[in-house]
């Protein structure tokens, strides 16, 4: 029997077969797109409205104390201490000492969560990002390990994980030639907890330290930078830090 | 108008066979060093949390410096119309694609994770220069191949002009992009400043005329092709002139630094008590890579002759790599003022420290080398299997017209 075979397909076939193609092409876009967008319920609680900042007394911070860099540690499992050099330091404490007038000052030190921040500037990826809520973080999926961020902090307070990793803590994932920095315990943040480094200060009973959001007038924080004298590291920079430190 | 003729090199010799095998045994090298980076981590270089960048990136910086100041040969004859640079043209558009992918397989090589270098090229965040400059130096890379097909086909000649022209402006801005990666870091001392884009265009182009003289020396020496003084007198004196040209740079950047009062800290470092950024400074940059060169290249006893010319290319270079050593090195083993007016009494990360130190180790000389095999064995076979070297550079066989 012979059959005759077009030489062209007809039209009803054609369309056909293009919106299959195209369903196919497009459905798992526009799936991944909606994964993509999905929000926990964490993620409600991030706005702009909130600005997450911190208040470091200088008077009540305790040469030689290091509450606030050991809940650090444990908290986010920085296990590797192989050389001081490469290891990670989320925060340290450091001592000072006024060239002018000798008085001696104790302060911890760490990502200074600023409004305009360099690393985030600088990032060739997009993997320094902040928060709407004022936080900067690092991406660990995007970084590359190129550490220009490292060049860019004035505060010198970002590592770069040097070596294998172990005993990784699954709230504070980090990654090996990645760079990272102190996250403000965002995952305790979320959960409505203050930083691991604050409740530790607190707990210690020197309160050094004081967490909240600044944005909000009749928070605590807020209260109090309204009427003590307080002052941001290398304000000259004008880069708006959330951490402030009084008494220095 | 005579018509030149290029040739390619013949490839059945043990030279080529020798410089091959070589080229690729430091690239193996390298290769192994990048993995041992990888599986180990950065802990096994001379690399830590204060000084973050080290020689990997003075190789591979030095190496994209020259890439775009190669470039410049093409340039003066396309751009310029100084059409006496018109033969080595070729030539000098591909040592600026093998330069380039030599710094940048060095640079990629050292991240602390290459495997995601897709993730560099689809994710971009747009305010920072170095995503520019990844857009600039691949942008390079395909306006060079474009330029060396105008000007090797001959339907296209009429277009090489044009393709000169933007291949010109385009390692323009690459350059100053490069340059703007130190000079966009307010933070630290001895960068934050725009001079550094200027710098880096007068570093480019000495170390790019350095490595072309070179190589065309070598070149013309290994394989016995006839090389007029004529020839080589241009690009010569060119060379003196880019000497002194980022010698005042230089100049105008540590006067300047000198006379801001909060930088005195930085320069004191880098001209006197910095040790050995201090003594790659004086002894590196100044002494060997400019005044030096500047005497084999004008002193009447060693200006006509091909040895002093090959000396000062090869002692241009050594004073750029020394330079950038202190520039990218010195700059960070300087340390951060997070605190102006306070002493640092203690600090478990190293602040307050007069200098932070730093050895480069094996692995990362063996990254860096690797960048200049990739350059030496792409060229090696690009000169193999196409013409890019003309047949003659003798005064007499010069056409006339080409001097100008």
């Amino acid at each position: 029997m012979n059959e005759e075979i077009s030489p062209t397909p007809n039209r009803r076939d054609f369309l056909k077969t293009t919106a299959i193609v195209a369903g196919i092409t497009v459905a798992p876009g526009v799936l991944l797109y909606g994964v993509s967008q999905a929000k926990s319920p964490d993620d409600q609680t991030i706005t702009a409205k909130k600005r997450w900042g911190m208040l470091i007394d200088t008077n009540k911070c305790v040469q030689g104390c290091n509450e606030c860099v050991n809940a650090c540690i444990t908290e986010h499992g920085i296990s590797e201490n192989v050389r001081p050099d490469i290891t990670s330091q989320w925060i340290r404490k450091v001592g000072l000492r006024d060239k002018q007038t000798g008085k001696e000052y104790s302060l911890p030190l760490f990502c200074q969560h600023c409004e305009h921040p360099p690393c985030v500037d600088v990032c060739p990826t997009g993997a320094s990002f902040k928060r709407v809520d004022g936080i900067v973080l690092v991406d660990k999926h995007i970084c590359i390990g190129c550490r220009y961020c490292m060049m860019a902090c004035p505060y010198k307070a970002r590592s770069f994980v040097h070596e294998t990793l172990k005993n990784q803590k699954p709230h504070s994932p980090r990654g090996k030639g990645t760079v990272e920095a102190c996250t403000f315990c965002v995952h305790r943040i979320d959960k409505g907890q203050s930083p691991a480094c604050v409740a530790a200060c607190q707990k210690s009973g020197h309160k050094a330290m004081l967490f909240g959001d600044i944005k909000d007038p009749n928070s605590e924080i807020s209260k109090k930078l309204s009427h003590v004298s307080s002052t941001a590291l290398r304000p000259d920079m004008r880069l708006n830090p959330g951490i402030r430190y009084q008494g220095l | 108008m005579r018509n030149i003729t290029y040739r390619g090199i013949e490839g059945n010799t043990s030279s080529f066979y020798s410089i091959v095998a070589i080229s690729s045994f430091f690239i193996l090298l390298g290769l192994f060093a990048a993995y041992q980076m990888e599986h180990h981590g950065h802990v096994i270089t001379g690399m830590d949390n204060q000084i973050v960048w080290g020689i990997p990136h003075v190789f591979a910086i030095f190496l994209i410096l020259a890439a775009s100041g190669v470039l410049n040969v093409a340039s003066i004859s396309s751009v310029f119309r100084k059409t006496f640079y018109h033969p080595l043209a070729r030539l000098s558009a591909l040592l600026a694609i093998t330069l380039l992918v030599g710094g940048l397989c060095v640079l990629v090589l050292d991240l602390g994770r290459p495997d995601r270098l897709i993730v560099a090229m689809t994710s971009y965040n747009f305010k920072s220069i170095f995503a520019w400059n990844i857009f600039l130096y691949n942008g390079f890379m395909l306006v060079c191949a474009i330029y060396l097909w105008f000007m090797m086909e001959r339907r296209m000649q009429r277009y090489y002009p044009t393709a000169g022209l933007i291949a010109f402006i385009w390692r323009l801005i690459l350059t100053t992009g490069t340059g703007s990666i130190f000079g966009f870091l307010m933070a630290r001392e001895a960068y934050n400043t725009a001079i550094m884009a200027p710098l880096f265009i007068a570093l480019s182009l000495s170390l790019g005329l350095a490595v072309f003289l070179l190589v065309l020396l070598t070149d013309c020496w290994r394989l016995q092709c006839p090389l007029g003084d004529k020839v080589l007198h241009r690009p010569k004196t060119l060379l003196g002139v880019f000497v002194a040209t980022v010698f005042y740079f230089v100049l105008v950047y540590h006067l300047s630094h000198l006379y801001i009062t909060g930088r005195h800290g930085i320069e004191y470092f880098t001209l006197a008590t910095g040790g050995v950024y201090t003594v790659l400074f004086w002894g590196g940059y100044i002494f060997l890579g400019t005044i030096l060169p500047l005497l084999l290249l004008y002193h009447e006893r060693f200006t006509h002759s091909c040895l002093s010319i090959m000396a000062a290319s090869m002692l241009t270079m050594l004073g750029g790599f020394a330079l950038l050593y202190v520039i990218i090195i010195g700059g960070q083993a300087y340390p951060l003022n997070i605190f102006p007016g306070m002493i640092v009494t203690s600090s478990s990360f190293f602040d307050g420290v007069s200098q932070h130190p730093y050895t480069p180790s094996g692995w990362e000389f063996m990254l860096g080398f690797s960048g200049i095999a990739i350059f030496v064995l792409l060229t090696m076979l690009a000169v193999k299997i196409l013409p890019f070297l003309p047949s003659s550079l003798a005064d007499t066989d010069l056409d006339p017209e080409l001097i100008d």
